[in-house]
Formats: C-alpha cells, structure tokens, sequence
C-alpha cells in the first residue's frame, strides 16, 4: 500500500511538471477517429506544425478503432476541463456527439469539424472538410469520358465503405454515380437505383482485404464488370488483386478517392486510373489558424460560399486527362499526397 | 450411469492409448436417441451436415452461378485466413482457454515480414522466419503467462491483443507497402497466393495450406499422445497432472503452436491482400471463435473436432457469399451467423445429455 501511495505521489508529480512545461499559449485539442489512419496521422501532423509556428500547445486524442464514440466524448470533457480555446473534431459518431459539443460551446470553446460533418452540419461552430460529392462526382465524370461510347453498355461495380452508409460512402457513391450518367433516385441512399448498368454494391471496411472480398463476389455475380467505383485506395488495392486472380487486371477501370502517397502511386502504376485527392493536412492548419483568430479577436471562420461548410479543395489526380474535366498530373498528386 | 462417469470410461481407455477409442453402451431407444448418440462420438457431424445444407438449398436458388467449381474454391479461398487463425484457436480452446490475440499476432507477424525485407533489405526467407518466430514468442509469452503465472487466459490474450496490435502500428508507422513492390522485390511474400487450376477450381496455396494444416492437427489430435493430453487438459487440468500428464508442458505446447499458425496466417495473408497493410485482420479474433463454436468446439474446453472449425469456416463462407449474390442486404448475413452460432451450442448442450 505504501509502495503505492509512493509511486501515485511520484506519478502525480511528473503529470504536474509535464504540465507546467507545456503552459505555453492557449490550448488547442485535435480529437481524431482514430491515431492509426495515415489520414488522421497526416492531420496530426499539419495540427501539431501549425500549433507550434502559432505558439500554441496541441493536444492530441483518437478513438481506439473507428466508430468509438465513448472515447471521444471524454476527450471532448477534458478539453474543456483544460480550458481550451477550441477543439477540431473528426466525429465518430455524428449525431450522438452533439450533446458533448454543445457542452463544450457553452463553455467558449470553438468547435470545429474537420473531414465529417455533425448532424446537423450546425452543431459545430465551422465544418472543414472535403467535398465528398464533388470527390465522386470528378471521378465519375472521368470514368464516363474515359470510356466513350462504351459508358452506354458499362457494367458497373460499386465498392463501398459499410452497411450503416455513412454520410462519406453515400455521398463518394452517389457522386460517382452523379457524375457518370446514372439516375440517383434517393440521392441519400446507396443502392436504390434502377440503371441496367449497376451490377451491385458490397461493402469493404475500406481496406485491402475487403476490398478483394468485395470484387470477388461481385464477379461471381457478374464477371463481366468494367469499371469500378472504390470508396478509398486501400480497397482499390484488393479490388485489383481479385481482378488479377482472374487476369482481367488490364481491362477494368478501377477509380478511387484519398490521395494518400501510395494510391497516387497506384495511379502511377495503372492499378487505379483516377483518384480524388483530399487535403487533410490543410483542414488541420486551417483550423487550428481559426482557433487563434477566435481566441484572439473572437470572430469564427466563414462558410464557402454557397456550401454550409468551409471546402478544403479536392482534386483528380491521374496521368490520362479527359476532356471537359479538371485534373492534375501524378507527378504534382505526388508532391501533395499524404501518408 | 452419470455423464462423469461415462466421461471417465472415456479416459481410461484413452490414457490405455489401446486400438479401440472410447466406446458407450447406448442406453437411449428411438432414432432421436441413435443420432444423439452418432452425433457426441462424432462432434463435427452436425458442422458438417449444417455446410452441406446450406451449399444445397444455395445450390437449388442460385444454380450454377453458386454451384460451380470457380465459386466453390472461391469460398475456399475466402475463408482462407479465418480458416487458419481458427486452427490456432481450436487448440487454445480444447485446452478450455481462448486467445483474443491471434488477429494481432497475424497481423504482426505478416508485418514483420515485410518490413524486415523492405527496411532492413535482409533476404526474404529469413525475414519469414523472423515472422515465424515473433508470431511463436508471443504465444510462448502467452502459454507462459497462462500456465506458470496461472492467469486466465481471457485475460492474458485480452491485454497481450492490445500489446501487439499497439506495437504493430507504432512499428510499422502505418506504413503499407504496395503490391507492385512486392511483386517486383520479393515476390516469395506472396507465395501462399499463388494459384494453380484444376478444371474451373482455382486453388492457392495458402487454401491448400489451410487444408493440409487441419488435417495434420485432426490426426495429432486423434493418434498421438500429445493430442490426447490437449484434450485431457482441457477437461480437467488437476486430473490430468495426477495421471502423469505434463500440463506445463502441454499448455506451453499448445500456445506456442497457436502463435505460429497465427504467424503463417500473416503470411497467407500476404499473398491473400497483395500487400503488407498493418490494419488488416482487425476482426480475426471474432471471426475464428465463431468458426470454431459454429463448428461444436466446446467453450468448456476437453470436446469437439478441428475438422469442425474448418466446416465452421466455411458455413460463414458459404452464407455469406450465397446471400450476397442473393442480393440480400449485408447485414441478414451478420443476423444469421448470429443464430448458428447460439444454435450450435444449444445442439452442443443436447447432445451433451446423451448420457441415458
């Protein structure tokens, strides 16, 4: 018992002279989904630069395993605990997080959503993020140029994210399909669409194993597919894999969203032919620039016009440029990729 | 007579190691009482007549879309990785233990592969057997944990999951390293995925693997000396210790071996993805109890077949693809494993009133 006390006095003692050290500035946390993604590591990163040009102290919290809401809501508890100047926040849960924002808004505190939207998309003070639907909507638009005349008979395969459809899948779908000529129905459903041309849906967990799962089933269902729509690069990767098993590799179209450094490579390889790219690193500096004009002159950050959120940019990254859509070369993708 | 009893008769006859395997008087009249019998001397039957059904009534709706050569070995090599980490988790099981650790060891162990060969430049071999030997440490760190410092194995493979998988990703920095540079620098990482055909049937060797593994076990496990001491563990540990078994010994054994199937589970599970990605198999865990209760491996430890993992297995393969090319919703398939898996332990328990 003793020997207890003496190591909780001593533990108590560095917490507090950890603390000390750190007094530096106001307090900005960043609370990711969590810290394994390179995606949240790469905003990790651009929060953490950021902060220390501004003089200020980052503090950094991540859920254990994507969709864990509890931890989350703690780290938002202790950052208001801290008196922290602002909080940028990667929702697990969109929806069941608004009690906790709401508490931390009361206490002065900016809170801003990086990458997810709350729902409502007002809960939080600003939204920095991607624009999902634009990100399908590129990819789409490419994929049907790219394929000319044979767009009009494509056999289309959708890999998406998982069964509860959040907000990203639907609108990275529904984009894509936008943008290649199919009729939506319920733009806020994935699934529900009518055209011949859709041979069907399966979800990956976005990643590589799934991904091949995914494609393997639906090519039991249809071998014939030609073109592919994947939630994110890491499922383009498994999505390949299954179509080599088969040797229809060079055949199929194989479009993505990310801009991660190895699905930019990809493209370079011709595994995918054109991927989205999202800027996390922008969302992160960005927003901890807003948490030090709030703390300094109290005024929050705009919306883009015409959008209820601030647009971080999105761009398409591949090396055979079409007609009529913007894009940028692999070359200058790699040079902004991340992870 | 009682069930204990009868269960020591079983023992006896075991530990005499004769020609014949345990035999019970059947006391029970009418059919239902023969197949209540058929079914506790032979556990995996009921696995086994569950695969068939379902690849029958799938068979019958979906035709030759489903009941086809390229779709059958698909299922195959779909359950691949699952159907090995459920090898490694049937053996921990029959010892009346679990382990939660064996997605992070897999996954581990795959990582340690591929950064070995890529960040150290060491020959891809080697860089597989340091895989090899991390994935049979950590189960030696868990059997020790388990059998001298007598604590739960729940609870040692709980913490020990949460240990590998911290150290997968602070080691690894996330990095995945891409298919194409496999392919191109060191193609053996890939080598459980490579296919042969046999008529329309596409088999990997990692699917071969899974098979010859699970065969090999069922025979140790049936004809040798060491797998009548896992099953006599399992049952009761302080009996076993009094008719001269080394539990020690045994538990290490068994753990240890669970660590390295796990360990060539990252490696097929390599050439299953392509790639060394160190988020993959997050759900390995989960998956290979449910293959292994699905396929009548007793939670309790000492009853049940390797045989029925592998039909375990391959139940959820079956279900799960057969749905999906039903067009049903992904989420009926979750619903169903969910009621077999609560439906075989139900089975378990009748047929554990066999006693008369």
């Amino acid at each position: 018992m003793r020997n207890l006390l003496k190591l909780a006095a001593s533990a108590t003692a560095l917490t507090l002279a950890a603390a000390s050290a750190q007094a530096a500035g106001e307090t900005v946390c960043l609370i990711t989904k969590t810290d394994t993604n390179p995606f949240f590591v790469k905003m990790k990163e651009g929060a953490t630069a950021k902060a220390e040009e501004l003089g200020m102290t980052l503090k950094a919290f991540a859920g254990k395993v994507d969709g864990d809401h509890e931890t989350q809501v703690q780290a938002i508890e202790t950052c208001i605990l801290d008196g922290a100047k602002g909080i940028l926040l990667t929702a697990s849960d969109t929806s069941s997080i608004v009690p906790a924002v709401k508490q931390a808004r009361d206490a002065g505190v900016l809170v801003i959503a990086l990458d997810t939207p709350l729902s409502p998309i007002d809960s939080a003070d600003a939204t920095f993020a991607t624009d999902n639907y634009k990100a399908g909507l590129l990819i789409g638009q490419w994929a049907k140029a790219k394929m000319g005349d044979a767009a009009a008979d494509a056999k289309i395969a959708t890999l998406d994210l998982n069964v509860s459809q959040p907000t990203v899948d639907v609108l990275r779908n529904q984009g894509f399909l936008d943008g290649f000529g199919v009729d939506l129905a319920d733009p806020n459903v994935i699934g529900d669409e009518t055209d011949a041309r859709l041979v069907g849906s399966d979800v990956t967990d976005g990643n590589e194993e799934g991904g091949r799962r995914a494609m393997e089933n639906l090519l039991a269902k249809d071998s014939s597919i030609n073109v592919v729509h994947t939630i994110n690069e890491p499922a383009a990767a498994g999505a390949y894999e299954a179509l080599k098993s088969i040797g229809r590799e060079n055949d199929v179209l194989i479009v993505s969203v990310d801009g991660g450094c190895p699905g930019v490579q990809n493209v370079e390889a011709g595994v995918i032919g054109a991927t989205s790219q999202q800027y996390p690193l922008l969302m992160a500096s960005l927003g901890v620039e807003a948490v030090k004009k709030w703390a300094e002159e109290g005024v929050k950050p705009e919306n883009t016009p015409g959008k209820d959120f601030y647009d971080t940019g999105v761009a398409l990254i591949t090396d055979q440029p079409v007609d009529g859509v913007e894009s940028l070369s692999v070359a200058e993708g790699l040079d902004l990729c991340w992870g | 007579m009682s069930e204990a009893n009868q269960n020591a008769q079983e023992f006896e006859t075991a530990a005499n190691a004769s020609e014949t395997v345990a035999e019970f008087e059947d006391h029970r009249r009418g059919v239902l009482g023969k197949l209540q019998h058929l079914l506790h001397v032979n556990p995996s039957f009921v696995p086994l007549i569950v695969l068939v059904g379902a690849i029958v009534i799938f068979g019958l709706l979906l035709g030759s879309k489903f009941f086809s050569p390229f779709a059958m070995t698909l299922i195959l090599q779909q359950v691949q990785i699952v159907g090995i980490v459920a090898a490694a988790q049937s053996l921990v099981i029959l010892t009346a233990g679990i382990d939660l650790s064996v997605g992070a060891i897999m996954v581990f162990s795959s990582v340690i592969m591929g950064q070995f060969t890529f960040r150290y430049g060491i020959p891809v071999p080697i860089a597989v057997m340091c895989g090899l030997a991390m994935g049979t440490l950590i189960g030696a760190l868990n059997g020790w944990l388990v059998s001298r410092v007598k604590l739960p194995p729940f609870i040692v493979t709980l913490g020990m999951w949460q240990i590998v998988l911290a150290t997968n990703f602070l080691y690894s920095a996330n990095e995945t390293i891409r298919s194409q540079d496999i392919e191109a620098n060191a193609p053996f990482l890939q080598f459980f995925g490579t296919k042969f055909s046999v008529g329309g049937a596409t088999f990997t060797v990692g699917v071969i693997f899974m098979l010859v593994l699970i065969f090999v076990l069922a025979y140790a496990l049936k004809h040798t000396a060491w797998g009548r001491h896992v099953y006599a563990v399992g049952d009761d540990p302080e009996a076993a210790e009094l008719s001269g078994v080394n539990v020690h010994r045994t538990l290490m054994s068994v753990y240890m071996l669970s660590g390295l199937i796990c360990a060539f589970a990252g490696w097929a599970l390599i050439g299953r993805i392509g790639s060394v990605s160190p988020t993959s198999g997050q759900l390995a865990n989960i998956e290979s109890i449910t293959a292994v209760v699905i396929g009548g491996i007793s939670l309790f430890g000492g009853r049940g077949s390797i045989l029925g993992s592998l039909f375990g297995a391959l139940i959820v393969g079956v279900f799960t693809l057969g749905l999906r090319l039903l067009g049903a919703d992904a989420q009926w398939t979750f619903l169903l494993i969910g009621l077999l898996i609560i439906a075989a332990v139900a089975v378990d328990q009748w047929i554990r009133k066999v006693s008369g």
